[in-house]
């Protein structure tokens, strides 16, 4: 099975030249630092920024230069900065190519619920909302299972939902998902992984055909 | 055109308990600071907030919440703040929590003319409880309204006074968005300089916007997380 940055690696390959992406808080930020070889790609950040680049070196952080995670980044060159709103019509007017988020839940109809469990956390949606609302192209990166190993591949979310019907893909520790309107669809397994623990792991509808074969990572 | 004000307490001093505040800055980026300060100092308390989050537990917007000088939230994101989320738990304070889009759509609106609009962010949860829906190209749409404020409260890197402003980085944010959309906007700035210094060209704010503008001080400018990369030795 992957860890987090095997996830960000096998994501990382669905990036194509000259691609706008916008990267949630959370494994997706990983995917910046697995770029694939020849091709360029232009990160924005809801918090204004177009072209963002990595962290800093130390003692050149800057407070007035970071991104959606409240972290210091660098500007790349060619970068823009703009203020909240054109940032949000670069997203909600279908500008960016591909936005990954994490998840606590998806359904097999492509819900999903990141942003809230009433009573215990309630942190907020940020620009979840605008990013599910609006993106053509949305991959889900997150674990198969939570901490106390239940399914967040679900029938249904019993979650607060952050958008319906949304989701394209969904890469986890142990597979590749696709949703189709018959369900998920297993498209590859993790490395080391059988379709059995895939399919104990998914408590959704799973459309299993075919050979499926195994994700090819570094 | 002389908006200039000679300190913040100047600048803040008819803010008064109850009233509705719109505060710029991302995180604790471009937030403004001495005007934070001066209200703690100042007491006014029930204070409506507008601001996309909600600062740490002890800099920014958290030192309004620690006080309990605030009686309700609109925001995006809270998840910093542990004194927020225990005082949102508790029902001690209200809180409106929207999308961070349609936050900043809705106080562009707000200093528009434009009272109302439709977005698709948020169809289909609890955010779209209660509102029209209406469908544009067969997608579902929610009726969103504008935000304005009694007062707002901007952070900017340079101005002068005409109220003229130009914002550093991602420090920018929502600041020139509420800056449209306050009774009365305003602005503390790092560096106030002579009206004509600033090219017009460069400007994020026209002065319109903004009614009081002073030089602030000592500014912190707090990095919730700071992050690096490390330097390859040899030819980096």
């Amino acid at each position: 099975m992957l860890d987090k940055k095997g996830i960000a690696k096998r994501i990382a390959q669905e990036l194509r030249h000259n691609w706008y992406v916008n990267l949630g808080i959370g494994i997706p930020t990983l995917i910046a630092n697995y770029i694939p070889e020849g091709i360029d790609v232009e990160f924005q950040s809801e918090n204004g920024i177009l072209g963002m680049g990595p962290f800093p070196f130390e003692g050149e952080e800057d407070a007035d230069m970071i991104n959606a995670g409240k972290q210091t980044i660098t500007p790349m060159p060619g970068a823009s900065i703009f203020d909240s709103a054109t940032s949000f019509a670069m997203i909600r007017g279908q500008h960016i190519q591909l936005t990954v988020l994490g998840a606590m839940e998806v359904a097999d109809n492509g819900d999903i619920a990141n942003w809230k469990i009433p009573g215990r956390m309630v942190k907020g949606m940020g620009g979840a909302m605008d990013l599910v609302a609006s993106a053509d192209n949305i991959i889900v990166a997150m674990m198969h299972t939570n901490k106390r190993g239940e399914s967040k591949l679900l029938r249904q979310c019993t979650l607060p939902l952050t958008g319906v019907k949304c989701v394209k893909k969904i890469v986890t520790n142990l597979a590749v998902l696709d949703i189709t309107p018959q369900g998920f669809k297993l498209i590859e397994r993790a490395p080391g992984v059988s379709v059995e623990e895939i399919k104990n792991a998914t408590e959704g509808r799973l459309i299993v055909e075919g050979d499926i074969p195994e994700m090819k990572i570094d | 055109m002389n908006k200039l004000v000679a300190n913040v307490q100047e600048a803040v001093q008819d803010i008064e308990s109850g009233m509705t505040l719109m505060l710029g800055g991302f995180g604790l980026c471009g937030i403004p600071e001495n005007c934070i300060a001066a209200l703690v100092e100042k007491g006014s308390k029930d204070l409506t907030c507008i601001s996309n989050n909600a600062g740490v537990d002890d800099f920014g917007l958290g030192l309004l919440l620690q006080k309990k000088q605030i009686k309700k939230m609109i925001s995006s994101y809270v998840g910093e703040n542990d004194e927020f989320e225990r005082q949102m738990l508790s029902g001690e304070l209200e809180v409106d929590l929207i999308p961070q889009g349609s936050l900043a759509a809705r106080c562009q609106a707000g200093g528009s003319g434009i009272p109302a609009f439709f977005t698709p962010a948020g169809y289909g949860t609890e955010v779209a409880f209660g509102k029209e829906v209406r469908y544009f190209n067969g997608k579902p749409h929610i009726l969103e309204h504008a935000l304005t404020a009694d007062f707002a409260i901007v952070k900017a890197w340079k101005g002068d006074r005409y109220g003229n402003l130009l914002f550093k980085g991602t420090a920018r944010n929502f600041n020139p968005l509420m800056a449209m959309a306050g009774k009365i906007t305003i602005a503390e700035v790092e560096e106030l300089v002579e009206p004509g210094e600033l090219d017009p060209n460069t400007i994020h704010t026209p002065g319109i916007f903004v009614q009081r503008i002073f030089q602030g001080e000592k500014y912190e400018k707090r990095i919730e997380q700071r992050t690096t990369r490390e330097r390859l030795t040899v030819n980096d």
